[in-house]
């Protein structure tokens, strides 16, 4: 029995990792309809430009803050030269510009700094944690305890952030209706700006928990957007709590199924296991956990 | 002057009915399809023909099934290398284990098996719309690729899942030679699309179109929905599953599952793009695009490399190249969101009126 809780606490701390990976798509699907494929890239991209720059040296907290700045940099120039021409385009298409702009990210970062892969050490130690071991017998990763704790600490900043502020009312109002909010005097151009600068923010602090867990540094880290993707449609595009339920949701699934289903199929089944789960919700719930129902007018 | 209708009278509903209604676009056809099947064979060299115009073709039928399934029925799906890698298998395995299996019927039974996984993957269509169908039909991708790769069945136990295409045979004539391949692939491509032009000018692709500006509206005025949309993924798959017997079997020779990755699928969506969605030829022209992209790059640096006689390290190219395609990608979606198919049709409307336009 303490094995099974032991794979159930993994999966859920795994869980929140994905979630940190599909907020930042959440963040801008809300205030601009934008399915952002870039974000793993920007991932990629964040932890890259950290290691880097502290490996010639930096001061971590200084090249953390010069990271920060380039990735507010990034979100700006997309929503500017990207996004904004495509303005009143089918979703579809934006989507694809999406795509085209993390191939151009990938080649971007790798160009810029290397291909080799780094490794990233944000020292905390990934052993499991004794007193707790020894108490229930279950062994729970110093690290994933942390990598939840700054997670949610970063989503209660964030929800605190959308609630209280007066930056982001406006974002919601632009997130309900673009004209609507347009027509009150909100400036829509400032809301994106803000938004892409925030999920820069939220892929930072992902790179840098998925680099440091997965051993460092290197181009596999685009692939956690593929990783946060069935996440995203089991909680829905639109909900912040989606995110973090349907990560927790996906990332215990995924771990008992890998666990307990795995070995009777051959193994690898966690490539396409959390689609699946994704898939057979979706039938019973076509938008999702929190997903805005779409109500169909003829 | 040279493109006018004008004093093409029809006097027959065949002829008011046929694809081409413009004896210019015929003759243009006809030229066409002279110049693909008998010149290029006799002037092209066999890199042309095996590494740039098979695969091209390949990828524009494809690109044709993606399209009909994307653009004419508007499902958008990312799952497209998976149904090809079921086409690859399918074709090889119904050569492995049926004795004097003709290769056509092994092609047409693979675009069946493609269509009939395509028909369980499009289920979810009945209820899912938009990027959450999108995203699960991820699940059939990343399936798919993992069942070959761990089923030891479908590459016959090979190591790591790599099938190889038996020999091409019809009637006794071995196709082996560049040419000959070339030739076989442009045969089964016109073919198909053909079809394809035929399908989607008659009441199927009139549903599908329907479907895709408005289901419930199109629900309402009597298009069967399950039957509709089903009948989409399958004939997309089918097209998908052709194209990926044909990729193992005149193209690559050698594949493995991994050939069959997320990558190739977004390639394919990024042809119709390109191409124009919802449009035929849009979807050659799109796969001509991409296909060409990478090969004129990759010259254009060396060139660069050659003339400032700087050796330009391979992964500083490789990476500069990730980029220019990123950014040309981004870069023709802003300037010309409905593909190239678009400028085609807007440069046949001048050309109506040239050189008088009044």
């Amino acid at each position: 029995m303490s094995f099974f809780f032991e794979v159930l606490i993994g999966g859920l701390l795994a869980g929140v990792m994905y979630s940190l990976v599909a907020l930042g798509f959440v963040l801008i699907y809300k205030a601009s309809g934008v399915f952002n494929f870039a974000q793993g890239a920007m991932v990629f991209f964040a932890a890259l430009t950290f290691v880097s720059l502290t490996e010639r040296g930096m001061n971590p907290w200084l090249a953390l803050v010069v990271t920060l700045v380039a990735m507010v940099v990034l979100g700006l120039l997309t929503e500017k030269i990207v996004l904004r021409p495509l303005v009143n385009q089918p979703q579809i298409t934006l989507f694809m510009a999406t795509i085209g702009l993390t191939f151009f990210i990938e080649g971007f970062s790798q160009a810029v700094w290397d291909s080799q892969p780094h490794a990233l050490d944000i020292g905390i130690p990934d052993a499991p944690i004794e007193w707790f071991a020894q108490l229930t017998d279950i062994n729970v990763s110093t690290f994933d305890l942390w990598a939840a704790l700054i997670a949610g600490v970063l989503v209660a900043a964030l929800a605190l952030f959308f609630q209280r502020t007066r930056i982001g009312r406006a974002l919601r109002a632009v997130a309900d209706d673009h004209q609507a909010a347009l027509a009150v005097g909100i400036p829509l151009k400032q809301i994106w700006a803000i938004v892409w600068a925030v999920a820069g923010l939220v892929a930072l602090v992902a790179g840098l928990l998925w680099g440091a867990r997965s051993g460092g540094v290197q181009y596999a880290l685009t692939f956690t957007a593929l990783k946060a993707l069935p996440v995203l449609i089991l909680g829905g595009f639109e909900s912040i709590a989606g995110a973090i339920i349907g990560g927790l949701i996906i990332g215990a699934a995924e771990k008992l199924a890998e666990v307990y289903i795995g070995p009777m199929v051959g193994g690898g089944i966690e490539l396409w296991f959390a689609y699946v789960i994704a898939l057979v919700f979706l039938l019973v719930r076509p938008e999702g956990l929190f997903g805005e129902k779409h109500i169909d007018r003829v | 002057m040279l493109y006018r209708e004008a004093g093409q009278f029809k006097t027959s509903y065949a002829a008011d009915q046929q694809i081409f209604p413009i004896r210019q676009d015929r003759f243009a056809l006809y030229g066409l399809l002279v110049v693909a099947f008998v010149v290029v064979p006799l002037v092209g060299n066999q890199y042309w023909l095996s590494a740039i115009l098979t695969p091209f073709l390949i990828f524009a039928l494809a690109t044709l099934g993606l399209n009909i399934l994307t653009g004419y029925a508007g499902q958008l799906s990312l799952g497209t290398a998976a149904f090809m890698a079921v086409g690859a298998f399918a074709a090889y395995n119904f050569e492995l284990r049926v004795p004097g299996m003709p290769i056509l019927v092994s092609f047409i039974l693979a675009g069946v098996c493609a269509a009939l996984v395509g028909i369980v993957f499009g289920l979810p269509s009945l209820r899912i719309k938009g990027f959450y169908l999108a995203v699960s039909t991820l699940a059939c991708q990343f399936f798919v690729v993992w069942a070959f790769n761990r089923i030891g069945w479908f590459s016959n136990n090979s190591s790591s899942g790599v099938i190889t295409a038996q020999k091409v045979q019809i009637l006794g004539y071995t196709f082996d030679t560049p040419a000959a391949k070339y030739l076989l692939t442009l045969a089964i491509v016109v073919v198909l699309a053909l079809a394809a032009k035929n399908l989607m000018r008659s009441k199927t692709g009139r549903a599908f179109m329907a479907i895709r500006d408005m289901d419930v509206a199109a629900e309402v005025i009597g298009v069967p929905m399950m039957r509709t949309k089903l009948l989409a993924f399958a004939i997309s798959s089918f097209y998908c599953g052709v194209a990926g017997a044909l990729y193992a079997f005149t193209y690559l020779g050698t594949v493995e599952p991994e050939a069959f990755t997320l990558d190739l699928s977004f390639r394919i969506l990024f042809m119709v793009i390109i191409g124009g969605v919802g449009s035929i030829l849009g979807s050659f022209l799109g796969a001509g695009f991409i296909t060409l992209l990478p090969i004129f790059l990759s010259v254009f640096f060396a060139g660069i490399a050659h003339l400032t006689g700087s050796s330009i390290s391979h992964a500083v190219v490789s990476n500069v190249e990730l980029m220019v395609f990123g950014a040309l990608i981004v870069f023709f979606l802003i300037v010309e969101p409905q593909g190239l198919a678009r400028l085609w049709q807007i440069a046949k409307e001048k050309l109506r009126l040239w050189p008088f336009p009044h």
